[in-house]
């Protein structure tokens, strides 16, 4: 079992959930990056997820947006993400999932874009622009190199959809909050929740909810219909506004919320 | 026409969020019914007939082909169309099937303005409530079109994001889609974007070419050797090329945007200099850097200033149905002047790509052989960028 359905299984098994966050590789610039993955997972991180900044990430609201603009800006490249994860293997264990679009991986050349990630020593791959219908672009090679695609299911996904990517699912099913992009305040979670139900149906995969969960409030809510819950956009605004140590406060708040809510 | 999953060849597809999945999928069977609907088809053809003004004069360009003194040159006046260029076609064939579907609010991206125009035009008319993003630096330079769509009932957004052009204007539209899918249709303005969008603008738009293929036949064209038409994202030239796509013997070329050269860094010619990728849902040639990071295009002409191109035409090149060239802003201009000086219309600076090449066609021609261009739409929008790039004259 890999690094990653470890993990998250490990946390389902013991009555956890787990607290997945989301940093910009090079925002503001690499060091600070390699500093906060590593203060996150002391307060309690569960699994990184490293966005591999594209320039036209139409998943993402405008605090993503602008982290990788600016990242782009000060030199962000993809070897360069490369390395970053080597620098964090150096030191962690923690799960590690790489976040990115399409074109960043065929811009790079797919094989080696894969291979090079998997060698610097990620446990796993979200790509938000491929759906169902097109995973047959990268399928194959992620198997090939033994890390799971992670698949994503929304809250318009119909039935019929629900299933077979729920099917597919490996490491844990992404499971977006909300039609719209990253980032916001999102505090009704019964839509997702409803479709998460279908999907656990099918599989046993652990659950993870994401888009709009800025707070312990959002987290905790969210919690109640999954096994784990993912921060991104108020992370970035957290290392922006108040540095390193506003990140650590958030994730320590939302650690404790979880597990308070757990036992 | 594309596979099941959009493809035409190996490029096109639908890289898009999950969460658009369904409307797509929704839009394509919505779309497949009405094509064949009668009653549908019969209120497309009556707007473009009496609101549009359609069909469009194939014009025998006199005076121009005595300039060349070779082979006769015919312009498709999409320029006399309602709002001013071809964009109308697609926008008219959208609201509707907006409009069946029963969604009331549409959202568009626009770059110089006209096909947002176009949508704000449609919008009033059908009275749909109208989004459109555009550019900052692009609602700077088209105060004019800015002013029209806000005359017109729409809501003109800025975008800042990115780069802030017409790329960073289509994502946000999208972004925009996704977050509002189940009330509001997007409106593409080109052969771009995820399918079913390529294959459906295509539909609408190849009535330029359909009614060519007839009008040939009226004008006594025997000999047709070459047809014309701009690229940015492809629709008029894909509207001009389609009926003719299996017609080996007539040369189809598709003129893009080549800027400042190029073999500079500032040109919008994604087939000529590009390689292919995914830019808004589309496999297809894409301007882009080693990483796969888009690179900001450039072109006098606001409307060709697209990074990518529709993924028809990615096919059509590699399949070698048409061949696709480049020229730069200065042949541009030569044309644009040229043809408001000999024939006494000012085409859009878009078009003047097209007619640039004519230079390069013109002279291989034999007198019995006919060339037509595609006049995708009248120039009366880029006279500020003409005063200000030729001075006083």
């Amino acid at each position: 079992m890999s690094n990653l359905s470890e993990t998250l299984q490990g946390l389902k098994a013991s009555g956890r959930k787990g607290l997945i966050v989301y940093l910009t590789a090079g925002y503001p610039d690499y060091a600070t990056t390699l500093e906060t993955v590593l203060a996150m997972e002391a307060e309690g991180a569960d699994v990184i997820e490293i966005g591999i900044p594209f320039s036209d990430p139409i998943a993402d609201g405008p605090v993503i947006q602008h982290a990788a603009t600016l990242a782009l800006k000060t030199g962000s490249t993809t070897a360069k993400s490369i390395e970053l994860v080597a620098q964090i293997r150096k030191s962690s264990r923690i799960p590690l999932v790489v976040m990115t679009y399409v074109n960043s991986i065929l811009g790079y050349g797919k094989e080696k874009f894969i291979a090079d990630f998997v060698k610097a020593g990620i446990d796993g791959l979200i790509v938000p622009d491929l759906p169902l219908e097109e995973t047959g672009l990268l399928e194959d090679i992620c198997k090939r190199q033994g890390i799971p695609l992670i698949g994503l299911i929304a809250p318009t996904s119909t039935v019929d959809r629900i299933k077979c990517i729920a099917q597919k699912a490996e490491g844990f099913l992404y499971c977006v909050s909300n039609t719209g992009v990253t980032g916001g305040q999102h505090n009704n979670y019964d839509q997702i929740g409803t479709v998460i139900k279908a999907a656990r149906q099918v599989s046993q995969i652990p659950m993870a909810i994401g888009f709009g969960i800025g707070n312990s409030q959002g987290a905790s809510a969210a919690a109640r219909y999954a096994d784990a819950v993912i921060v991104g956009s108020a992370i970035l605004e957290k290392l922006t506004n108040e540095g390193i140590a506003g990140v650590r406060n958030l994730v320590r708040s939302i650690r404790e919320t979880l597990d308070g809510e757990s036992e | 026409m594309p596979d099941k999953n959009g493809k035409f060849g190996e490029f096109g597809g639908r890289f898009v969020p999950e969460t658009v999945m369904p409307a797509l999928i929704e839009l394509e069977e919505r779309y497949e019914a009405l094509k064949n609907d009668a009653s549908f088809q019969e209120e497309l053809h009556f707007y473009l007939q009496e609101y549009a003004g359609r069909p469009t004069a194939l014009y025998f360009a006199k005076n121009l082909t005595a300039h060349y003194g070779r082979g006769k040159i015919y312009l498709k006046r999409e320029d006399l169309l309602h709002t001013g260029a071809h964009k109308i076609n697609n926008a008219i064939g959208q609201a509707l099937l907006a409009r069946r579907m029963g969604k009331k609010k549409i959202v568009a991206e626009t770059g110089a303005g006209q096909h947002g125009v176009a949508c704000a035009t449609v919008a009033a008319l059908f009275g749909l409530e109208c989004r459109v993003y555009m550019g900052k630096e692009d609602i700077e330079r088209q105060a004019l079109n800015v002013f029209r769509m806000r005359l017109l009932g729409t809501e003109v957004i800025p975008v800042t994001s990115g780069t802030g052009t017409l790329k960073d204007a289509t994502s946000e539209a999208i972004r925009y889609w996704v977050t509002n899918v189940e009330d509001t249709h997007y409106i593409i303005g080109s052969v771009v974007g995820p399918h079913p969008y390529p294959m459906i603008v295509r539909d609408f738009q190849k009535i330029i070419g359909e009614e060519v293929k007839e009008q040939i036949l009226k004008c006594n064209i025997e000999k047709l050797k070459y047809i014309v038409a701009c690229i940015g994202g492809g629709s008029n030239a894909m509207g001009m090329f389609y009926s003719f796509r299996n017609d080996k013997e007539i040369i189809k070329i598709g003129v893009e945007a080549a800027g400042k050269g190029i073999t500079t860094n500032e040109h919008a010619a994604s087939l000529t200099k590009g390689r292919p990728g995914v830019l808004h849902g589309a496999f297809s040639y894409l301007l882009q850097d080693k990483d796969g990071q888009i690179i900001e295009p450039y072109s006098i002409s606001a409307g060709l200033d697209y990074p990518g191109v529709g993924p028809e035409h990615s096919f059509f090149k590699d399949s070698g149905i048409v061949e696709y060239q480049a020229v730069t802003d200065e042949e541009a201009l030569q044309a644009f002047k040229r043809l408001a000086r000999i024939e006494g219309i000012i085409p859009a600076l878009e078009s003047s790509h097209a007619l640039s090449y004519l230079e390069e066609i013109m002279p291989k021609t034999q007198v019995d052989e006919t060339v037509i261009v595609c006049l995708s739409g009248r120039g009366d929008k880029d006279v500020d960028m003409a005063i200000k790039v030729m001075g006083g004259l």
